[in-house]
Order: C-alpha cells, then structure tokens, then sequence
C-alpha cells in the first residue's frame, strides 16, 4: 500500500514509511509540553476545520457559510532514519473534540495517554476510546509539583487497566522521560502484534 | 487556535479557498491523510521523462512554489505542510492534488501499523527513540 495509487514505473530508493503516535490525555496533562520534549522540528501546531474533518467536503462555499471553527492539533515529529518517520499528535482533550480522534486513531500505531493523578477521573474517557478501538496504549502519570506520588499500580487498579498495559512515572518536560514513555507504547504495540500473530496460526 | 482562519467574530477569511478555486479534493478520491508524504517528484534532466509537467516554479502559485521548495529539501507529510504554509489542512490536500496531477510531486499513502508486514520497523522505531 505504500505509495501505491501513485507509483511511477522508474526504480528509485522506496519513500519512508510514516507512522503516527497519538498523546492524549485531559486538559493540562502536558501533551504540549512532552511533544515538544521529544520533536524533531519546532512543536507545529496543524488545525483541521470541524465542519471538513473526516469526511470529504464537496462545496467549499457552503462550509464557509457555516462558519466553521478551527481546532488545533499538536504536532511534532521524530525522523527516526531515511526510511521511518513517526509522528506525534497530541490530541484536543475535550469531549467535543471527540470525533476528531476517530479519524487520528484510524491507522495509528498507538497511543500514550497523560494522567494527572490530582484529576484522575477526567482520564476515564480517554481510557475507554482506546480500549474500545483496540488501539494499543501506554499510561504516563506525570508527575506535577505538589501532587501525591502514587506507585503506578495504585493508578493501574484506579483506572482498571489490563495487566499488559504499561504504566509509568513521568516527566513531560525531560526529553528522556518522554521518550521512555513513547517506547513503552511502541513495545507494547509490538508485543500485542507478536501476539496476535501467534493466536491466528 | 488563535492564529486560525477563522476568526469567531468576524466569520471565516475566504482567501485560502478563493486560492484552490472553491474546489477542496482535487482529483484525488479519498482526502490524503495528515500523515501521507509528499515528495518531489526529481524528473528527468533530459526532460524526456520523470517530471511531466507543463509548468515552471514560475507559473506556479506562490503556495504551490512553497510545497514543492519545501518538499525538494525533505518528504513532509501533509500536516506538516499545513502547519508550515500556516493553511488550513483542506487547503494543503487540493494543492497538493495540484501539484500530482502536474506530475511535480509524488504521494506515498501510510501503511495502517496494524498491516505493518512482519516486526521490523517497529523494532526500528524503538531503537531510534532509545537513541534520542
Ligand atoms: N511539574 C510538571 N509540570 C508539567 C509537566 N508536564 C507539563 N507541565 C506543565 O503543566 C502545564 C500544562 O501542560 P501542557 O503541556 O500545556 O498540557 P496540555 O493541555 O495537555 O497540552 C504547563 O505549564 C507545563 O509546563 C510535568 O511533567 N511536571
Ligand atoms: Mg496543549
């Protein structure tokens, strides 16, 4: 499927392969701040008009006249070589912006979720849309000033997490603490795909 | 959000769709993703073959002229593209068709992970994010 629709006959090196990582979690969680920590390029933020996202948008004109809003997406990417690049978004937190997750879930390789152990009960939602879609995640406390620290099980047990969802301590501001947290995600995608290969055959 | 096209009081800014000339998919079928990469297309310097089209940097709108500098210097995804030309992602997928159909650039669409072939570029990926 890579570059399929659009292959020219000529040989040439292969295009990369581009994966996408989501960074969900509540308001004030620190989505911005760790994909800052981990990007390539200056943290962009990209919008995707509410009335187009999704769904293919004949008339321009009547959209217009519907005055649509704008929502702003975090963005950072990491090359990791010449033929793999992974892309972060980090996603609105509020349910309005629900929808527009769908379509940022639809092939992703996976997601880590911020927690903020003081509002732990605003992430409940988010725990439940990755669940029920399947998609692979990581959990991420990060650890604010002035907040408890809880031993990641505790937190494990608040949010009902699976056995095999891992779940870690951390800062959003290091860059090593955010990276840490992006592997676990891409470990455990790994290991449920193992997994699930084993299971078929 | 604040720095978007559509400012709450005054109603949206037509300009950025004025530019793609009301039209908002191009000849493309399906949108392209945010992630799809955009690579320019390095054609024949015989002219015989590789880039096909008719037009020049030139001829081209200033917009058009920005994706294809921008992507000339690295593959960009259409997100990034967006966010660079500071445009609307809707905008950035019809100028793009633009420049596909003009046979200046080339569209890789993203592999769902799921469908990824065997573990390899996963386990690529972990070691690269180990090494930042
Ligand atoms: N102490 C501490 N503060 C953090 C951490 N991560 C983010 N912050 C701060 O929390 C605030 C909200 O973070 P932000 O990234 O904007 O959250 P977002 O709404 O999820 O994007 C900012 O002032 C950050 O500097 C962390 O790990 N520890
Ligand atoms: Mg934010």
């Amino acid at each position: 499927m890579v570059s399929g629709p659009f292959e020219r006959g000529r040989s040439r090196p292969a295009d990369p392969t581009a994966l996408k990582i989501l960074v969900a979690g509540a308001f004030g969680v620190g989505k911005t701040t760790l994909v800052g920590a981990v990007s390539d390029i200056k943290t962009l933020q990209t919008e995707e008009s509410l009335t187009e996202a999704g769904r293919p948008v004949d008339d321009i004109r009547a959209v217009s006249g519907k005055r649509s809003t704008t929502v702003a997406m975090d963005f950072g990417r990491i090359t990791i070589s010449d033929s793999v690049i992974v892309y972060l978004f980090g996603t609105p937190g509020q349910e309005r912006f629900r929808f527009l997750w769908d379509e940022l879930a639809r092939g992703a390789l996976g997601a880590l979720i911020l927690v903020d152990t003081r509002r732990l009960a605003d992430s409940f939602s988010v725990v439940d849309f990755f669940e029920t879609r399947g998609l692979p995640f990581a959990v991420a406390v990060n650890c604010f000033d002035g907040a408890i620290r809880y031993p990641p099980e505790q937190v494990r047990r608040a949010l009902d997490l699976d056995e095999d969802v891992p779940v870690m301590l951390c800062d959003a501001r290091e860059r090593a603490s955010a990276r840490d947290a992006l592997v676990a995600v891409v470990e455990h995608a790994l290991h449920r795909s193992a997994r699930q290969r084993s299971a078929v055959s | 959000m604040s720095h978007g096209w559509f400012d709450e009081e005054a109603g949206p800014i037509v300009r950025p769709y004025a530019m793609t000339r009301g039209r908002t998919r191009g000849t493309v079928d399906h949108p392209l993703d945010l992630i799809a990469l955009v690579t320019a297309e390095t054609g024949d310097p015989d002219g015989a073959a590789g880039g096909v089209s008719d037009l020049t940097d030139r001829e081209l709108a200033p917009e058009h002229a920005e994706i294809m500098r921008r992507c000339r210097r690295t593959t960009e995804s259409v997100a990034e593209l967006a966010t660079g030309l500071d445009l609307p992602v809707g905008v950035v997928r019809v100028l793009i068709s633009d420049l596909l159909d003009a046979g200046l650039v080339r569209v890789s669409r993203p592999v769902p992970a799921s469908q990824l072939q065997d573990d390899s570029t996963l386990r690529e990926v972990i070691d690269g994010l180990r090494a930042l």
